[in-house]
């Protein structure tokens, strides 16, 4: 095994292609569109069965709202953005918002923002390293 | 299009259900304690009040969360009688205890019973913050943003802020103004005047939401006691309450609520349901009390109760409005925030809370002349839970 082969998905829906960029794969309805990152019998929206197929989703977005997290669970660094941001195109996500300034009069509600991909500080049980997707301003 | 809970309102029909006891432990910190001992306190003290003992009960209808496997409610039965009665173990989140509660609505309404017993209990100490659950590989929290509940309550507050400017001050006062109200509830985890300054100068947990504007984590119990018509006025309609709507709803599909919890769509189904089924709008509420669990979702309850217009929320925590003496209090208990969340009791409390009012018996945080209450709480984890309940006064 090489060393990249050790680097998993933080989640399943994000995609590590070899050779190219990583990039993150939702699921969307064939009936209704709606977008979904896990895999269920029938659409939650519309409730066709066997309706949502693989659809990889945009790296840009804009920020829907945040919290900013100063007391978290023991070892976890603070303060840290907790962001919900719609994706261009379908799909909301969740994640760290960084290289901003945890103070809320620096971020702005539906900023456009980007999907950056980093190694996470931990490692599993059998030392795994995981590739995580984070936002950061739109350049 | 996802299909509306409230295309079909639930049936009128089955015989009216009434409160005939109620009552609850006070809320506080009772290590040397277990929860169906608490659960059988609160239940003892209900059925004084309604004046029958465990042997007139017909079933038992228990709720908890951290014990959900526990079987609370036979454990609960050994403190007060083990009378071979059947139990059912409720949990719904923070919205267990309402979850027993409509259960034992729904027996009474099909005719099955005549006596019924409600119990939510929880011993939580001081668990300290709330997250739900992970499944494998490395912890999300703090790479992904974060799955911690001051956050998750933080964002949806910001979304109010982001529409209609609500400011950190209004969302902090909603905790001004509940510990005023505990201060005058004697079961309430604290009596302890919180002025703005102290809520806004707290430890920052999760922006905007400071330590004092989260709930307190509690040990606690709670017991209702339902009664058909026969039976009630067989014990005497003139401290009787009617239940006259008991709602549950789901989340339903909405944009984001697989990554947001949206807890505003499932408390807006339940509560039109709410009204249709009593028959009454939101104007002719006396008191309210609703799942304050962060001080900021309150101020969203303000208007996915209807209490207010779209955007005006923020102004009726401004002009004191759901103070007691307002247009329309909310909370006077302390709610959830003063008074104690003790998760699996919280949505029987409301219950006994109004109840209280209703008849005439709160002391010195009495509501006159309050003769329809509402109850409201929320239970969130991988999936969302809202009960709404409305109470009216008999003899009014």
């Amino acid at each position: 095994m090489t060393e990249q082969a050790t680097l998993k998905p933080i989640k399943p829906f994000l995609k590590i292609p070899v050779g190219s960029e990583p990039y993150i794969e939702g699921l969307r309805c064939e009936s209704c569109q709606a977008v979904f990152f896990e895999t269920h019998l029938a659409c939650p929206k519309c409730t066709t069965h066997d309706s949502l197929k693989p659809s990889k989703l945009s790296n840009t977005g804009k920020l829907h709202v945040y919290s900013i997290v100063h007391r978290s669970m023991p070892g976890i660094p603070v303060p840290y953005v907790s962001a919900i941001v719609d994706l261009d195109g379908g799909g909301t996500l969740k994640s760290n918002l960084i290289n901003v300034d945890p103070d809320p009069k620096k971020i702005e509600f539906g900023m456009a923002v980007e999907i950056v991909f980093n190694v996470a500080a931990q490692k599993d049980k059998e030392g795994n390293e995981y590739l995580a997707y984070q936002f950061q301003p739109r350049s | 299009m996802s299909t509306s809970p409230t295309s079909s309102s639930p049936a009128a029909n089955g015989p009216d259900v009434f409160v005939v006891g109620s009552d609850l432990i006070k809320f506080g910190r009772f290590p040397d304690q277990t929860p169906a001992k608490l659960g059988a306190a609160a239940a003892k003290l209900a059925l004084e009040d309604a004046g029958i003992g465990i042997k007139d009960i017909q079933a038992v209808y228990s709720g908890n969360v951290m014990n959900a496997a526990a079987m609370v409610g036979q454990q609960i039965l050994r403190e007060l009688g083990q009378t071979g009665v059947p139990v059912s173990n409720t949990s719904n989140a923070c919205a267990t205890g309402a979850t027993a509660m409509r259960e034992a609505y729904t027996a009474i309404k099909a005719g099955m019973y005549d006596l019924v017993l409600v119990v939510g209990s929880e011993q939580l100490g001081k668990a300290g913050l709330m997250m739900a659950g992970g499944r494998g590989g490395i912890s999300p929290e703090g790479v992904l943003g974060s799955g911690l509940m001051p956050a998750v309550f933080g964002e949806a507050g910001q979304e109010h802020a982001a529409k209609y400017g609500t400011t950190l001050e209004q969302f902090a006062k909603v905790s001004v103004k509940n510990h005023e109200h505990s201060m005058k509830n004697p079961k309430a985890m604290y009596q302890k005047e919180t002025p703005l300054e102290m809520v806004l100068d707290s430890e920052m947990i999760a922006y905007p939401n400071t330590k004092l504007m989260c709930s307190v984590n509690v040990d606690g119990a709670a017991a209702v006691v339902l009664a058909s018509p026969k039976k009630a006025r067989e014990l005497g309609m003139k401290r009787a309450v009617k239940v006259s709507a008991s709602i549950l709803t789901s989340d339903r599909y909405s944009e984001r609520n697989l990554t947001m919890p949206d807890f505003n769509t499932c408390t807006r189904d339940a509560a039109k349901l709410a009204y249709e089924t009593a028959g009454i709008g939101p104007e002719d509420l006396d008191l309210i009390e609703l799942h304050d669990c962060f001080a900021v979702a309150e101020i969203l309850h303000y208007e996915n109760l209807g209490l207010c217009k779209e955007g005006d929320a923020g102004r009726m925590i401004d002009e004191k409005e759901t103070y007691w003496g307002g247009k329309i209090p909310v909370n006077l208990s302390g709610g959830l925030l003063s008074k104690g969340h003790p998760t699996g009791a919280t949505g029987v409390a409301n219950i006994v809370e109004i109840v209280q009012h209703l008849r005439g018996e709160a002391g010195a945080r009495q509501c006159e002349g309050a003769k329809v209450g509402l109850t409201h709480v929320l239970g969130i984890a991988f999936g969302s839970a809202c009960a709404v309940h409305v109470l009216e006064k008999v003899n009014a």
